[in-house]
């Protein structure tokens, strides 16, 4: 197979540009349909040459956004949750009452759908029954475990851990401090969350032992996990932040690789499916394509720094062929990489 | 000053006319679309996309800073609108009427993301003329509502004499004598004298001097303020008592009070400060003090800096950039200003004096 990073080929050839004129809060891919879910609530589907918009929060944001590989799922601050099709179907999930902003969205297993408002989180299974929690305060991240039906809920002080399905108390992990996004490692042994102050925060699941992912220069808004689950890769610097969880004790004691370092801060991370290939995303619109399997890191440009202002959405597809990116002013492209 | 969104945060006391206010903003013919972020959606009859209903999360950051409390809603929802740049001009805050308005004001210094897109621009605090006295003897937040205000709506003042007008306004300024004070009826004011204001109303902080002028409504009243060289005892019940001081303005009788803990100081440097000095000191100053500090400003000429450096501060928070040249003619000088509790004033005027160069 081919992957990145082993062509000299310019890339920027290889970008098809898509005018998204609005924030791209996220890109995702459903199948190979790459989505764009925008500031002025729409939605920008481009199917090679062929783009369409589809108006799906009318006069409203979307917020926040989850893909499953089928189904886009949007949050916006009309208070809806929305599901995507492909080919531009809507399903309303639900209208939450008041108008409350929808916080966070994530996919599931079977069709799940999660998503969180006004300090409850909701999770629709693949049958549509709806269960929701209490969670005392804003729960700004939701995370689906890689197996069983269970969500992770980032909110103030802490994560819970929520199995819509059974009665009885959640479980939670704690750490003082607003928890703003988590997630989970593929094996499900350790969780991890991003937070208010310039720091992740790690937990391993098995005895509760606390990681402290500090040294930030800025908030963490964005992690990837490589394809093999044995690195996580991080935004919130001047180069991404990649923690090593290959061992049992996970990143604890071991320093971070710094990748991709650059004079501008990195905004977005996205490992590529199948290959040691991390998409970084910079603040002034740069993307690099970052191999680690090497002793010396290989670096490609996959988009120059310019118009458009800081990257907030980077995707790959399935097969690792194609990467969808956005700016949060409204720049937005699919690049098809080159077969070698 | 920059193409950051300007914020109004909106204060006052329950009852007092924050909500006639957001009304008339949200209702009025003057070209701005403001995104208005309310605690009731209730209260607001409009129905506007851009009113957002906030559920106050207040929480602490672990950054060793005690005081350090941050709205986590506010950081939510302005991360959400700036999705939206370009809808809207300015944002408004309403704050309830028993806030701390300190967590609300240390959002705009405390969070990058915020900080890159919006800026503090005034707080508003919207005061009944009839019931401010009282609620300063029994709710300390109405207090500090007043002692955090860059302009004070001095509202209802249709329901109160005119004595009881120029005494209710006397001990707003005991408390806090830099605040722009506007008398209203009904709320109703320009709508330009409280929104958006750019640096305006913090360069009160030069223009105070000990004995500044002030515009009444129908007639022309001195007002005397407490500034450097104060020297009143700060007694620990009100007092009414007439200044007589040789700067040759004629006092009309207006009573001065002074707050027990809550009070201002300035002090002036008539010319450069060191910024060597300067930074360094206001930075252990916010460790040490800052938990007594609700406001501090300043504006300061540094040394070889054709540039006015203007800042301020919440609490230990601190926020300061260089903004515009100092004018040909005007005098560079270096002003501080301090509104809290239990106020040092010896010990700030040495380590401020410390720092001029």
């Amino acid at each position: 197979m081919s992957s990145p990073g082993l062509t000299d080929t310019s890339l920027a050839d290889h970008i098809r540009p898509v005018a998204a004129d609005s924030h791209v809060s996220a890109s995702v891919f459903l199948g190979d349909v790459a989505a764009f879910a925008l500031g002025d609530g729409t939605v920008i589907l481009a199917n090679g040459a062929t783009t369409s918009r589809v108006n799906v929060h009318p006069d409203s944001a979307i917020l926040v956004a989850a893909a499953d590989g089928t189904h886009l799922v949007t949050g916006g601050d009309d208070g809806r949750v929305v599901r995507t099709s492909a080919t531009g179907e809507t399903e309303e999930i639900v209208r939450v009452a008041n108008g409350a902003w929808i916080d966070a969205v994530a996919t599931g297993p079977d069709g799940a759908v999660a998503w969180s408002a006004a300090k409850q989180a909701h999770v629709r299974d693949g049958k549509g029954n709806v269960f929701t929690l209490d969670i005392g305060s804003s729960g700004r991240g939701l995370a689906f475990a890689p197996k069983g039906f269970q969500l992770y809920i980032a909110r103030y002080n802490g994560v819970t851990q929520w199995f819509p399905r059974t009665q009885g108390k959640p479980k939670e992990v704690t750490w003082k401090g607003s928890h703003i996004d988590v997630t989970a490692s593929a094996d499900g042994r350790f969780v991890v969350s991003t937070m208010q102050e310039n720091e992740m925060h790690g937990w391993r699941l098995a005895d509760g032992a606390n990681m402290r992912m500090s040294g930030y220069p800025s908030k963490v808004r964005s992690m990837s996990w490589s394809f093999d689950g044995k690195w996580l890769a991080s935004s919130g610097a001047d180069a991404a932040i990649v923690w090593p969880f290959m061992t049992k004790d996970g990143p604890m004691g071991k320093p971070p690789l710094e990748l991709g370092i650059r004079p501008s801060r990195v905004e977005r991370v996205a490992f590529h499916p199948k290959a040691p290939v991390l998409a970084v995303g910079y603040k002034d619109g740069c993307v690099l394509f970052v191999r680690m399997d090497s002793d010396d890191e290989q670096i490609l440009q996959a988009r120059a720094a310019g118009d458009g202002g800081a990257v907030s959405a980077l995707a790959w597809n399935a097969d690792g062929m194609m990467l969808a990116f956005g700016t949060d002013e409204g720049a937005a492209g699919v690049l098809t990489l080159p077969k070698v | 000053m920059s193409d950051k969104i300007p914020v109004t945060v909106l204060t006052g006391y329950l009852g007092a006319g924050k909500t006639t206010l957001l009304n008339r903003i949200l209702s009025e013919e003057h070209g701005k679309r403001y995104a208005v972020i309310v605690n009731e959606f209730g209260e607001i009859g409009i129905d506007n996309e851009l009113v957002v209903g906030a559920d106050e999360e207040v929480f602490e950051m672990n950054n060793g800073c005690i005081c350090c409390t941050v709205r986590g809603d506010l950081i939510r929802i302005i991360e959400g609108l700036m999705k939206r740049k370009g809808k809207f001009d300015a944002i408004i805050v309403e704050t309830t009427g028993l806030a701390d308005p300190a967590p609300v004001a240390q959002t705009f210094f405390v969070d990058e993301a915020v900080q890159d897109n919006a800026r503090l621009d005034a707080v508003v605090t919207v005061a009944d003329a009839k019931w401010l006295k009282d609620r300063l003897k029994d709710a300390p937040e109405a207090k500090n509502q007043i002692a955090f205000a860059d302009v004070i709506l001095l509202n209802k003042t249709d329901l109160v004499s005119k004595e009881e007008v120029e005494d209710v306004e006397a001990r707003i300024r005991g408390i806090n004598p830099y605040a722009r004070v506007i008398r209203t009826v009904k709320s109703q004011v320009p709508l330009s004298e409280v929104l958006d204001r750019g640096a305006f109303d913090l360069d009160r902080v030069l223009e105070i001097e000990p004995a500044f002028l002030e515009a009444g409504n129908d007639h022309h009243h001195h007002d005397h303020e407490c500034g450097p060289g104060c020297t009143h005892d700060h007694h620990d019940h009100d007092h009414g008592h007439d200044h007589h001081h040789d700067h040759g303005h004629s006092h009309d009788g207006l009573k001065h009070y002074h707050d027990e803990h809550m009070k201002s100081v300035a002090f002036n440097i008539p010319g450069d400060v060191d910024p060597e000095k300067f930074i360094p000191w206001v930075q252990d100053l916010a460790q040490s003090d800052g938990q007594n500090f609700l406001r501090w400003k300043g504006i300061l000429a540094f040394k070889g800096e054709p540039r006015r450096y203007v800042f301020q501060g919440v609490h230990m928070i601190l926020d300061g950039d260089l903004q515009r040249e100092w004018k040909p003619g005007e005098k560079r000088e270096s002003r501080l200003v301090f509104i809290g509790r239990d106020l040092d004033e010896a010990k700030l005027r040495a380590g401020f004096e410390a720092t001029a160069a």
